[in-house]
């Protein structure tokens, strides 16, 4: 049925940045891709599923969150009490009209609201039932969180809604399931709600809480003074209220006889999607970037194409955005890029590096250099650790990333920042080492 | 001046910029062997320099660099220095070091190293290079209907094959009247102008153009080096006041320094020849009327300096739409040429036994050092420097002095109007004479494609444009435009 009252769906656009020119011989493109989602209401039709969206609203959405109620939850008490207010918090952030479930999640899941496998629609009164309910919640038990995703994934999907979303709050580690039992959870997941998920206190596995984030599409972070839930949770809800647009792909075409070495997203934080990728019929791939509101982000794509003589131009990439369809066709999104390779012999073109390009190639090596010197801090190597956190420091106040520099300036002592030299602190709070490995891949944008 | 040969002509080590004295062999700081700096690239592109400040010509003699060691004293492998190894790109601000590209090795070490892109916003400079100062964008025109002939043509040459791999069993088989690639020969011409296969950018339609008009025909092609073709030409003819026929031929080069240098010789060809055409049967002296067609076109250069068309970020300098111009007009009597920058005319007697002329004097670098006498012919042009050119159109350009020139030539012969992509490879009068056919002026058009054949010959490293006009205009030829 059409509905011509217009959508609060963004308009789409895609930027390139890149030095298109290569060398006789060259053949590595690389191009940072901008996709900038801006307030909607202009493009109607263009959207998945316009029929949903009714005039000044936000599109439906179902929104599940999980709250860890492991015996481990109630030291010191206070934590099981911020997880609470945090949770309220979190529904009273809801839009009217938006379904929602309150999971309760041990090494079971269990429905603390509204239950019987349903979801609530809010309104002033499911608001306040939720919140009574909330009381109820108790700690007790272990943690398997890959049960409590499962069950989100059953109610959310019981909705016929355009955002399904997530939020995962845990303090512990996942004990009471293997990894396989989590990663077979996460696969069965993944495209079917996005998810954030937030580790409270300090006793919980970086990488588990990151691993869900990247396969959900969602924000990982640390809450490491758990007083502090409530104003996170509100955050985190109001970022889902602001999505508009769900299961967006990045597409990405490329000509015969190219290689994609990789597809990255670089802003705002860095996400590996090489592998993700899911063919869309002859030379063009998906990669999924989850559901958008008003927001940008950068995609770093790197192709090896064939070499080609001096003066030859050729496209090296299209880069599109589209929403797949159940039935397997796609809704184009309209925006489009061009990454280019152009083969010249003048070596002053062919050899400067785009700015975006070698900004977000810092970037990411710089959340890769954290990742691998905190582990080999935790192996016992303090040389490896140092010379690693060492160039993370360079990096980090080479590129202006202030926020990562701090967190570093907590884990080590700088002695010379541009050279990078630094020593391990003898000690180091455990919260700000593991707030360091969450928040290790976010990165800033370039200075324009 | 610089009075003895230097040890190095480097102001910064190319691998860790550290400051160097003036008798360092080697870096202070890294150990950098400053002798084992690659000689400059050979391409001698267009670049235009202000005739005044950085023209004077180096008193020392060519330095012989000795070649880099394979080994240092102490029998250890030189370290190399890769791109890597240097941290810091911006090309907003900072430098990126190519020890490919060394300073020159003369003089002044900041004075014309064509890193143009380190040129301050707004500040205009005398000196510019006729080559990319940054990647730049500029949209693909649509796929263009006949664009290159197929004969003899460079689209078929070994320079434009395309690496093998067809793999294209999974393509439905292009409909009848769409556009086949002309490169894999099997994808279709998507609406951007890549091939939907292979990738490949199809020809534009200014990658090669030909036109003839009666007794007037020009040809550009884009040249085997560059991407992308930034010359122009117009060609027309008109009738004067007594009906006497008057022919036109403009050619334009793009600057390829300067921002959208191909938006800048297309303005300018079309300006300065609708200009001409409107004061030529008013009566206007076709010389005034040469005069009042370069203005004419100096502006239309000028207007597309407007910062609302600037692309933003993609151009971060302030760098003006810039190109050549030279014209010619020839009527039953006259031969009139103007002209600002380095395009040439040349003048070439049907009978081949009177001496033919080169009828413009560049605004070069070259041309200034000879003309002012401080270095022959010879040493000028085989200078870094030779192709800066002085004189240009464009909102950057110091100060329009159109050169106008009228002549009465007392025999019939043909007219050469060419951008240096030609003379290049045919400098000497003498020279353009013996590749310019002997039936010029019958066969203008078929002359136009020998002329731009030989410079693809020759290595095609720029765009080439060439019109022919025999002189004096045919009266047939008159009134149709």
């Amino acid at each position: 049925m059409a509905n011509f009252s217009k959508s609060n769906v963004p308009q789409f656009s895609v930027d390139v940045y890149q030095n298109e020119y290569l060398p006789e011989g060259g053949r590595e493109v690389n191009a940072i891709v901008t996709v900038s989602a801006t307030g909607g209401g202009t493009i109607g039709s263009a959207v998945a599923a316009p029929h949903l969206y009714t005039a000044g609203q936000g599109p439906d959405a179902a929104v599940a969150i999980m709250v860890d109620c492991s015996g481990s939850m109630d030291y010191p008490p206070a934590k099981m009490r911020n997880a609470r207010d945090a949770t309220a918090a979190a529904i009273d952030t809801l839009r009217d009209g938006v379904h929602f479930a309150v999971i309760g999640g041990t090494h079971v899941a269990k429905e603390v609201y509204p239950g019987n496998g349903r979801l609530a629609v809010a309104d002033t009164a499911t608001r306040d039932q939720a919140k009574q309910a909330l009381r109820k919640l108790s700690a007790g038990g272990g943690t398997a969180i890959g049960t409590w995703l499962r069950l989100a994934d059953r109610l959310l999907s019981s909705a016929e809604v355009s955002i399904r979303h997530g939020i995962v709050l845990t303090d512990g580690r996942n004990e009471h399931e293997s990894p396989e039992d989590l990663r077979a959870a996460l696969d069965s997941c993944a495209g079917r709600f996005t998810c954030d998920a937030r580790g409270v206190g300090t006793d919980w596995e970086v990488k588990e809480v990151t691993g869900i984030a990247s396969a959900l599409l969602g924000t990982a972070d640390i809450v490491a003074d758990p007083a502090a839930l409530a104003a996170d949770f509100t955050h985190m809800m109001e970022t889902a209220m602001g999505k508009e647009v769900a299961d967006v792909a990045l597409r990405l075409w490329t000509p015969v006889g190219t290689e994609i070495k990789f597809v990255k997203q670089v802003a705002p934080t860095v996400e590996e999607l090489t592998a993700r990728r899911a063919e869309a019929g002859p030379r063009a791939g998906d990669y999924p970037t989850g559901s958008w509101g008003d927001e940008s982000r950068d995609y770093h794509v790197c192709v090896q194409v064939p070499t080609a003589a001096v003066g030859q131009e050729m496209l090296a990439a299209r880069v599109s955005l589209v929403i797949p369809q159940g039935d397997g066709s796609v809704q184009n999104l309209g925006a489009q890029g061009l990454v280019r390779a152009v083969w010249t012999d003048d070596m002053v073109a062919s050899t400067s590096i785009n700015p975006q390009v070698a900004h977000y190639t810092g970037q990411a090596e710089l959340a890769q250099v954290i990742q691998q010197g905190l582990d080999l801090r935790k192996a016992g190597d303090v040389d490896g650790a140092t010379a690693k956190l060492g160039r993370a420091v360079q990096l980090a106040g080479a590129s202006g990333n202030a926020d990562t520099a701090k967190l570093l300036a907590k884990v080590v002592d700088v002695v010379d920042a541009a050279a990078g030299t630094v020593r391990l602190k003898a000690r180091v709070a455990e919260a700000d080492e593991m707030t360091l490995e969450t928040r290790s891949t976010k990165t800033v944008r370039v200075k324009k | 001046m610089s009075q003895m040969p230097q040890p190095t002509a480097l102001s910064r080590c190319p691998s860790c910029e550290e400051p160097l004295e003036a008798a360092d062999r080697f870096c202070g700081a890294c150990g950098y062997d400053l002798s084992a700096v690659s000689a400059p690239p050979q391409d001698h592109p267009t670049i235009t320099m202000n005739g005044t400040s950085a023209g004077l010509p180096p008193a020392a003699p060519s330095v012989d660099w000795p070649l880099a060691p394979e080994v240092d004293s102490a029998d250890v492998s030189a370290p190399v220095h890769r791109a890597a190894d240097i941290r810091g790109t911006d090309s907003g601000g900072s430098e990126l070091p190519h020890p490919e590209h060394p300073e020159h090795p003369h003089g002044d070490p900041a004075g014309v190293r064509p890193s143009v892109a380190k040129r301050p916003a707004g500040q205009p400079s005398g000196v510019r290079f006729d080559r990319p100062s940054e990647p730049d964008e500029y949209p693909l025109a649509p796929p263009a209907g006949e664009v290159r002939t197929a004969e003899g043509h460079p689209a078929d040459g070994p320079d434009r094959e395309v690496p093998a791999d067809p793999r294209t069993a999974d393509l439905p088989a292009p409909p009848a009247g769409a556009k086949v690639c002309v490169a894999c020969r099997s994808g279709q011409v998507d609406t951007d102008g890549y091939c939907e296969n292979c990738g490949h950018a199809q020809p534009r339609e200014r990658d090669h153009m030909e036109q003839e008009l009666g007794a007037v025909a020009a040809v550009s092609d884009r040249g085997l080096r560059h991407h992308r073709n930034e010359d122009a030409f117009a060609i027309s003819s008109t009738a004067l006041p007594d009906g006497s026929p008057a022919v036109v031929a403009v050619v334009c080069d793009g600057v390829s320094s300067a921002t959208r240098p191909d938006e800048a010789s297309l303005a300018a060809s079309r300006a300065a020849n609708e200009s001409l055409l409107a004061a030529l049967p008013l009566g206007t002296h076709p010389q005034q009327a040469m005069h009042e067609a370069i203005v004419a076109a100096s502006e239309a250069v000028n207007a597309l300096a407007d910062p609302s068309t600037a692309q933003g970020e993609h151009a971060p300098h302030v760098n003006a739409p810039a190109c050549t111009i030279v014209s010619a007009v020839v009527t039953s009597a006259l031969l009139i040429v103007g002209w600002v920058g380095d395009s040439r005319v040349y003048w070439i007697p049907v009978d081949r036994s009177s001496l033919p002329a080169r009828l413009t004097e560049d605004d070069s670098w070259a041309a200034q050092m000879v003309a002012a006498g401080l270095m022959n012919e010879a040493e000028a042009y085989a200078d870094e420097r030779a192709h800066a050119i002085t004189g240009w159109l464009g909102a950057d350009a110091y100060e329009l002095e159109p050169h106008t020139v009228s002549f009465k030539p007392d025999r019939p012969g043909v007219v050469v109007v060419c951008t240096d992509g030609l003379w290049n490879y045919a400098e000497a009068a003498e020279d353009m004479a013996e590749v310019v056919p002997l039936d010029a002026a019958e066969r203008p058009l078929h002359s136009a494609q020998v002329l731009v054949g030989h410079a693809l010959d020759g290595g095609g490293h720029d765009n080439v444009t060439v019109a022919v006009m025999p002189f004096p205009a045919p009266s047939q030829g008159a009134g149709s435009a």
